[in-house]
Parts: C-alpha cells; structure tokens; sequence
C-alpha cells in the first residue's frame, strides 16, 4: 500500500448510527487527499453525514460510495447514497426547503444541495432512493 | 478503513464525553466524533446531572465535533431546551467557522441557544446571569 496514493473509491455500508460517523470520516479523509481544504471538507463530510443518516432512517440499510473525480485537470468528489428503502414518495417536496430541514427527521436535502455542486436525485416508492452529489476543488 | 478503530472502541455503557462540575456549573467537553446514540446518552446524561448537582449553568464545548449536522443540532437545541425547563441555563462553546458555514448552508440554527466563542467567555456569560454572583 502506497500512503501517497489517494484512494479512489471509498464504500461504506450503512445500517448503524457508527456508520454515519465511518462514512463522514471516510469522505472528510478521501476530500482532504483531493486538495480540499479542511473548510470544504467539513461540508463534504457534512452532506454525507446527512445523506448516510437518511439512508438508517428512511431504508434501515443502504451504502455510501465516495469516488474520485477528474476532468480537464480539476479534482473532485462524487458521493453516492443508495438505498432500497421506501423511496420517496414526494421528490418535488423533499427539494424544497423548509418540508425538511426544521425537523428532527427532515431528509436535509435542499441543505445537502447548498453544500454540494451538483446534486442528483433519482427515487420512486418501491425502488429505493439514490442521491448523487458532487464537489470540485476550487 | 477507519471502521476497524471505531471498532475496537469500546462504546458500549462508556461516556464519550465527560462531563465535570465546576463550581455551580458543569462543563461537558466533546472530544471526537459523536454517534447518534453518543449524542442521546449525552443529553440524557447532562439532564440527570444537572438535577443530581443542582448545577445552575452547563457549558458544551463542541470544538472537537467534526460535523454539526441535523441531529447533532437537534440534540443540541434539545439540551438546552430541557435544561432551561429544569431552571439551568446552556451555552455551547467553539462551534468552528466551517461547522458554522455548513450549518448556514444546511439551514441549521439554534435559535434561543446561547453560543460564545470560547469557554472563557461562556463562563463569564454564566458566571454574571447564572447564579446571582458576579465575579470579583
């Protein structure tokens, strides 16, 4: 094992609260190894804090993919949330602020969507929900 | 790969973060990243002390806390909204500038709870209020 390598694509299986901390931890060391600066690494972990958090919620079980990203000499971060959960059931609503964010089990997506550059959303009741964000270093 | 460490800590029935009594006060200081069930045992264990030692103000030092997400925040805002009702008061310490600007961009707030800079400061801020005394 190279310590200089960065890892390229980090996973973590999600079904208990200690995985929550494990995945941000995860994708805090993976952003920091990408040229992220501490601050922005705190949002990164920080969005997937919260996405791993709707995975234990809304599915029970799910797992968070962290994968380098590169393109025209830019650095970046893709995290993937990936459930077979419930899906959900109002996607337009879980987007808008305020149906979530002010309560204890809020998805906290149009947060994770301030804190991210892009963000994906792609869910249908009885087919889980997955949730693509990604950062660029700047 | 960081799964194997948090494995082997022994979490189980163990406080992750200690809690001292200083004066009237206690001073809980957060040391690493908290879990869910961490942050519950927490509050639960802050609002059983405070009735135990009839502290008049509990000071949380959250300078080592990696994220301040949703349920951290909640958590928060529930501590200082039971220990308000048991006639104490909180204020929550060190909350860094990206912890800061995440919580904005989440839209996370803690609203009617007191927040200062550094413990120092918190002090001060209960040392005036929280018991009647003024410092010499």
């Amino acid at each position: 094992m190279n310590p200089e390598a960065v890892a390229t694509e980090s996973r973590v299986v999600v079904e208990s609260d200690r995985d929550i901390v494990s995945a941000r931890q995860q994708g805090r060391h993976m952003a920091v190894q990408l040229g992220f600066s501490p601050g922005s690494a705190t949002l990164i972990a920080t969005a997937i804090s919260e996405l791993a958090r709707n995975i234990l919620l809304y599915a029970r079980r799910g797992e968070v993919t962290m994968r380098m990203l590169e393109s025209n000499g830019s650095r970046g971060i893709a995290v993937e949330a990936r459930d077979e959960g419930p899906g959900i059931p109002q996607p337009q609503r879980a987007l808008e602020d305020g149906f979530s964010t002010s309560g204890r089990l809020g998805l906290g997506l149009p947060g994770v969507k301030r804190l991210m550059d892009d963000f994906r959303l792609d869910t249908a009741p009885g087919r889980g929900t997955t949730v693509m964000v990604r950062k660029w270093v700047r | 790969m960081n799964r194997s460490s948090l494995d082997s800590t022994p979490r189980r029935g163990l406080m992750q973060v200690p809690i001292l009594k200083q004066g009237s006060h206690l001073i809980a200081t957060v040391q690493s990243a908290l879990t869910d069930a961490d942050l519950v045992q927490l509050r639960d264990a802050i609002v059983e002390q405070v009735g135990r030692t009839r502290a008049r103000g509990v000071i949380i030092d959250v300078t080592a806390l990696d994220v301040m997400d949703s349920f951290a925040t909640a958590m928060m805002r529930d501590i200082a909204q039971m220990i308000r009702l048991r006639g104490a008061r909180t204020v929550i310490v060190g909350i860094q500038p990206e912890v800061a600007f995440a919580m904005v961009q989440m839209g996370l707030t803690l609203e009617g709870v007191t927040t200062t800079l550094d413990l120092e400061e918190a002090l001060e801020h209960l040392g005036e209020r929280g018991d009647g005394k003024r410092k010499p």
